[in-house]
């Protein structure tokens, strides 16, 4: 039984540790994929095989705010030769926070085979693991994906205010400065994209690192998580939640924990978040802690 | 006007055709970085030298010279953060000693400049951050020079 087996998750499968991937490099069923939000990081070394899935040019439609449509996707699987049976393994930088963000737009997909490795570039360098610059050369496949199922796990702004005027719970994963609409003010410091600061009505605030073991970027076990989530923010497992930050990335890694670390069934990631929210005409936002 | 060694580094990132050339050229800059020294800056650092929303936690450390110009020196805690150590070398090497008046014209998008347009919001606000950071020391170097009749 490895580590992640033994912290109580709902869903155990979808964290492979370090050591796994470790003797998994050659696997060909296995696809590593790094994503990051530094762009320098993958081209300065990755792990060995691995190939970079960049949340800009691989995952966002270029033109519309918007994600990549069937036809994209289906380009990048074809691009990274990976099959539908291809186990697709996520890590990145942040404590995997691009990472998830990766797996969460899979899953939009439907790309079930997919797992992230715990700890991600963190842990992996810290255990002084193998880091190489060259980019593999992979055969294209023959993907063929489906359409993009929005319906699940993602939430559109007028879901969001319907959620709201129904007393709806939300998860604000942005830091406690930006829940409270308190302004980081400095000369010359650019704002935050928004022309309201604050957040969502009803939102409790648990900013998504929290639930991350600083030293090793691991994730924490499912009691201390439990005891976040629902201990102290009252959290109810089988609620419909929507989790949101600035523009969906962070709270893509909330939405990973909820739904395959807590095993929570209705949780929606509201990607257009604060920048749409807090630009919006008219609708409701609450200030302070 | 820029600091001129500034103006040759833009000049140069401006042949970039390439996204993996712009890349590469980066990733060279930041093998240059150095950590601050003890002689400058002692940890704990100071939450006033830390550059606000940059997730790489990186400070700013400018320190006056003999002739009224500054010299930066920039810390970086996050082991990961490249692009951070990346600004915090062009910003050092270019910055340091230029005429204040040209520090504080160092135009805000910077960072699109030298990174190009494929930054994220939050990595871009952070090296924005490093360089409004340089900017508003020179300016408030400026102010106590030139005080205000």
């Amino acid at each position: 039984m490895s580590a992640i087996e033994t912290r109580g998750y709902a869903h155990p499968e979808v964290l492979v540790p370090t050591e796994w991937v470790a003797a998994h490099l050659d696997d060909p069923t296995i696809r590593l994929i790094e994503s990051n939000e530094d762009p320098l990081l993958y081209p300065s070394g990755h792990l060995p095989g691995a190939v970079e899935v960049d949340w800009v040019r691989d995952l966002n439609d270029p033109v519309r705010r918007d994600y990549l449509d069937r036809d994209g996707f289906q380009a990048l699987m074809r691009r990274i030769g990976a099959s539908p049976e291809t186990t697709v393994v996520f890590y990145g930088d942040k404590n995997n926070w691009w990472a998830t963000y990766a797996y969460w737009v899979f899953q939009l997909f439907g790309h079930t085979k997919a797992r992230v490795m715990d700890g991600g570039r963190l842990k992996w360098s810290k255990e002084g693991r193998p880091l190489v610059s060259e980019v593999p050369t992979l055969a294209p496949s023959r993907y063929e994906a489906p359409e993009r199922d929005d319906e699940r796990i993602r939430a559109y702004r007028d879901q969001v205010l319907t959620h709201v005027r129904t007393g709806g719970r939300l998860v604000d994963v942005r830091s406690p400065p930006e829940f409270s609409g308190e302004r980081l003010h400095m000369e010359d410091y650019p704002n935050e994209g928004a022309l309201r600061g604050g957040h969502i009505p009803g939102a409790v605030n648990v900013p998504w690192a929290r639930a991350i073991v600083p030293e090793d970027g691991t994730f924490k076990n499912a009691a201390e998580l439990k005891a976040i989530y629902e201990g102290e923010k009252g959290l109810k497992p089988d609620a419909d939640i929507v989790a949101y930050c600035r523009i969906g990335e962070r709270s893509s890694h909330t939405w990973f924990v909820l739904t395959y670390l807590l095993g929570y069934p209705r949780v929606r990631n509201y990607d257009g978040s604060w920048t749409e929210w807090g630009n919006l005409v008219g609708v409701p936002i609450e200030k302070g802690a | 006007m820029l600091p001129a060694k500034l103006q040759r580094t833009l000049d140069a990132f401006a042949f970039f055709t390439d996204r993996s050339e712009r890349i590469q050229a980066l990733i060279s800059i930041a093998e240059r970085f150095r950590p601050v020294a003890d002689a400058v800056a002692k940890r704990p650092y100071p939450e006033t030298a830390k550059v606000p929303a940059c997730e790489s936690e990186a400070y700013c450390f400018p320190v006056p010279r003999q002739d009224g110009t500054l010299d930066f020196h920039f810390a970086v805690d996050n082991p990961q953060g490249i692009s951070a150590r990346a600004m915090a070398v062009v910003l050092a090497e270019s910055l340091s000693g230029a005429p204040l008046v040209e520090v504080v014209a160092v135009p805000g998008d910077l960072p699109t400049q030298l990174f190009g347009p494929e930054l994220s919001m939050g990595k871009t606000m952070g090296l924005t951050g490093m360089v409004a950071m340089a900017k508003v020391a020179a300016q408030r170097a400026l102010t106590r020079d030139n005080p205000a009749p």
